[in-house]
């Protein structure tokens, strides 16, 4: 009688690590999550402005995909700008993806943005008499190259003196931003205005040719190829088997043989070459100026893409869009509604919080004190 | 099992969402108004930002008195000056906008983009300079001629200082060399609209007070809070007397303010808005813009399917320019001179940049250019002097005037 077992009190809810999911699973909670978070936004909105929470869906549909009139044409000027900037953001994000993989936490996507940027711009502006086909390669090529050389420092400083990197990449951001602002004052046009002016106003020289009669099918094709081709580097060939290996542990690719300084510079370097045609594609194929906002902040939010999508290039589409659906949205339910921006930033923040919440349960669960215990 | 009914439970939250906001949005629709004409609006910032709230309240205050209902306008706010703003202008012009404006000089070359592509809309870039050059007819520049309301401001600023001089009330380190009355003002940028302003002003206070020197320092910004406050303090401290700026920010004037509490005399002049919220002693007054005049002709002009004016500059013949109420602190008699100022420019007789009243090098000035034809940022064409003064805003509604008169020294 006197040895009765003490019962340790069972916590109300335990958290354990997942094995694995089934897909349909994880697609559910993903799901769920979005539809929770539009829930949330729905009763937030409601009591802000006192509107149908579906018509501002609908609104933030309208505004990413155009306004649904009677002769709605699905690919119309809003659909294309947000397939544009759909298409920005992924290369971006496929950018990133080799440097984050190998856990090399390049947060300077934002200056190698701007120096592929400056790069494009002078060829626009210097270069604009060569041929086509001529000025493009010269685009491409010092794009390439700029985000290659701004990724460079960092990636010796870490590979030969292992330096932080984090660090590193952040503040070559400002010496971008800085090196903008010198370009942007010297070819200012018109004077006074400290700002670029649209390059070749005229002639569009140097700017992405039309395909199909489609303006911004070009952005498409140059991106839909890098990441195909990004795809399959890092999951097929050698070197993206070393990337992922020097990503998971850095001891066992040394002793698996695989020159570690050699994989953290060359990928570093393809991750900021391909930064760097970003911005080709920003100025060349989008904007047709440079400014310092030319990146405007999208080389962090290709983080979150980049992480979201687990470094898989083909769900980075998804993640962009959504992302790019919600801005897009924002921006219309402010106009429409005579709301401040911040109300827009608000849903966008409440539903990317939903969709990283959605990852703490599809890789753990919770388990709750329940009666099964008495069964055992 | 648990989950299928937590997902029902969503599914049921979102519908009775639906339900319950299904009543209140027929209203909306309801409000048709008879006129068809729409009009979009691209503003660099919203209202919380100074320069884009008088044009908010100009084009709100245009909107009510042409009987323009709210729907017929589509407000597009903190649009940054890139393609972001072609893209909202021709989205604009989807949506059936027949006059989209822009309120930025930034937002300019985007606009002139989208005219060229839907011409059937009328496109105005507010303060741009390129409408004339460009060619385009829907494609229009406006700015107010608020040189005159910046010579007021001076003419205030003048009473000001032959009040502290006949009073005796100034130091000796508030005068140069010369003997002149030390003025300083705070500038943005180097450029011909700043350089117009100030030279402006410099003249207002020549008009009543002749002995003043005048000290510029440029900022290199439009907004910055704390620069424009220390450019202030180092212009004070080398005995400055009169603070102007041209600049957005009420950094300035709070400057100033803590000065003159300090014991020093100096008193500040403002631009855009009324400064006396935060320098209610130091404070005379600012040289304002009247946004809504030039709205409602232009927005009236469209309406009507009348053409809108390629290049739009008025000041005080049509009261498109002003200046704020004037400070405690301003001399007396200051209210009479003013009247008689504005009265003497309305009726043509008073001219801003007359040429017996300043010189380049010593020189009377014969002979200026006032635009620029190709593209090296130096005027080479049209002459603005003729009738016996500088022609601003004339040729085109941005100001032109890039003349660096005697007097005026430059810091930086």
């Amino acid at each position: 009688m006197a040895n009765v077992a003490v019962h340790k009190r069972e916590p109300l809810v335990r958290i354990a690590k997942r094995d694995s999911m089934p897909l349909w699973q994880s697609i559910l909670i993903r799901v769920l999550s979005i539809v929770l978070a539009l829930v949330v936004c729905g009763v937030i909105i409601y009591m802000l402005i006192k509107v149908n929470p579906l018509e501002v869906y609908k609104s933030m549909v309208e505004g990413a995909f155009g306004a649904f009139k009677e002769d709605y044409k699905f690919f119309n000027r809003r659909t294309w700008i947000t397939i544009r900037d759909t298409m920005m953001l992924l290369c971006i994000a496929v950018g990133l993806a080799p440097a984050f993989k190998m856990r090399f936490w390049n947060i300077g996507a934002e200056g190698q943005i701007l120096v592929g940027g400056i790069a494009t711009a002078a060829c626009m502006i210097y270069l604009k008499n060569l041929p086509p086909v001529l000025l493009f390669i010269c685009m491409i090529g010092a794009s390439l190259l700029a985000g290659a050389l701004w990724s460079l420092l960092p990636a010796i400083f870490k590979a030969k003196w292992n330096t932080n990197e984090t660090l590193f990449t952040l503040m070559m951001n400002y010496v971008a931003i800085q090196l903008t602002s010198f370009f942007v004052a010297l070819w200012e046009n018109p004077f006074g205005s400290n700002t670029v002016g649209i390059i070749n106003p005229t002639g569009k020289e140097g700017w992405f040719p039309p395909v199909f009669g489609l303006d911004y099918l070009m952005n498409v094709i140059v991106v839909m190829t890098i990441t195909v081709g990004m795809f399959i580097y890092l999951k097929y060939s050698k070197q993206g088997y070393e990337i992922s290996v020097v990503g998971d542990s850095e001891n066992t690719a040394r002793y698996a043989g695989i020159n570690v300084k050699k994989v953290i510079i060359r990928t570093m370097l393809i991750s900021g070459a391909i930064c760097g045609l970003s911005g080709f594609v920003a100025v060349s194929g989008a904007s047709h100026t440079i400014s310092v906002n030319t990146a405007g902040g999208k080389g962090f939010t290709a983080i979150i893409v980049a992480w979201l999508a687990k470094f898989n290039t083909f769900t980075m589409i998804l993640i962009s869009l959504l992302l790019v659906f919600l801005d897009k949205g924002a921006i219309e339910i402010a106009s429409k509604y005579d709301l401040n921006d911040y109300v827009a930033s608000m849903i966008t923040g409440i539903i990317l919080f939903f969709i990283l919440g959605s990852e703490f349960f599809v890789n753990y669960r919770m388990i709750f004190r329940s009666k099964e215990k008495e069964v055992q | 099992m648990k989950k299928l009914i937590a997902l029902i439970l969503a599914i049921l939250m979102v519908a009775s969402l639906a339900a319950c906001g299904g009543t209140d949005t027929a209203t909306k629709d309801e409000a048709g108004t008879s006129s068809d004409f729409k009009m979009g609006v691209i503003l660099v910032g919203d209202e919380n930002e100074g320069y884009t709230y008088a044009h908010i309240e100009g084009i709100k205050e245009a909107a009510a008195a042409l009987g323009l209902a709210d729907d017929q306008i589509i407000w597009k706010y903190t649009i940054p000056e890139d393609e972001t703003c072609y893209d909202t202008a021709a989205d604009l012009a989807d949506q059936g906008c027949d006059l989209v404006i822009s309120n930025s000089y930034g937002h300019q070359s985007h606009m002139q983009q989208a005219a060229t592509e839907f011409p059937e809309v009328t496109f105005i870039a507010m303060t741009g300079d390129t409408a004339k050059a460009s060619g385009l007819p829907n494609f229009c520049n406006a700015f107010t001629a608020v040189y005159e309301s910046r010579f007021v401001s001076g003419v205030v600023a003048g009473m000001k200082i032959k009040e502290l001089v006949d009073a005796g009330k100034l130091e000796d380190d508030n005068f140069d060399a010369d003997g002149n009355v030390k003025v300083g003002y705070v500038g943005a940028y180097p450029y011909a609209e700043v350089k117009s302003g100030y030279t402006a002003f410099f003249l207002g206070i020549k008009s009543v007070y002749d002995k003043v020197s005048m000290s510029v320092q440029f900022t290199n910004s439009w907004f910055d809070l704390t620069k424009e406050g220390e450019t202030a303090n180092q212009l004070l401290s080398q005995g400055c007397v009169i603070i102007c700026q041209h600049a957005d920010s009420t950094g300035a004037p709070s400057a100033v303010q803590a000065a003159l509490e300090k014991g020093d005399v100096c008193y500040s002049v403002g631009y855009n808005i009324d400064m006396l919220e935060v320098a209610p002693d130091a404070a005379l007054t600012s040289a304002t813009n009247v946004w809504s005049v030039y709205y409602k002709e232009a927005i009236g002009a469209a309406m009507n399917g009348e053409a809108v004016p390629t290049n739009w500059a008025e000041g005080y013949a049509k009261e498109a320019v002003a200046i704020t109420p004037l400070g405690e602190s301003c001399a007396e008699g200051t209210q009479e001179k003013v009247d008689e100022v504005i009265a003497a420019i309305k009726a043509g007789e008073l001219h801003v940049f007359d040429i017996e009243t300043f010189t380049v090098g010593g020189k009377k000035v014969e002979s200026a250019f006032a635009t620029d034809t190709d593209g090296d940022f130096v005027p080479d064409a049209d002459e603005a002097v003729f009738d016996g003064y500088f022609h601003e805003s004339y040729f085109q509604s941005a100001p032109c005037f890039a003349l660096d008169i005697d007097g005026i020294t430059l810091l930086n």
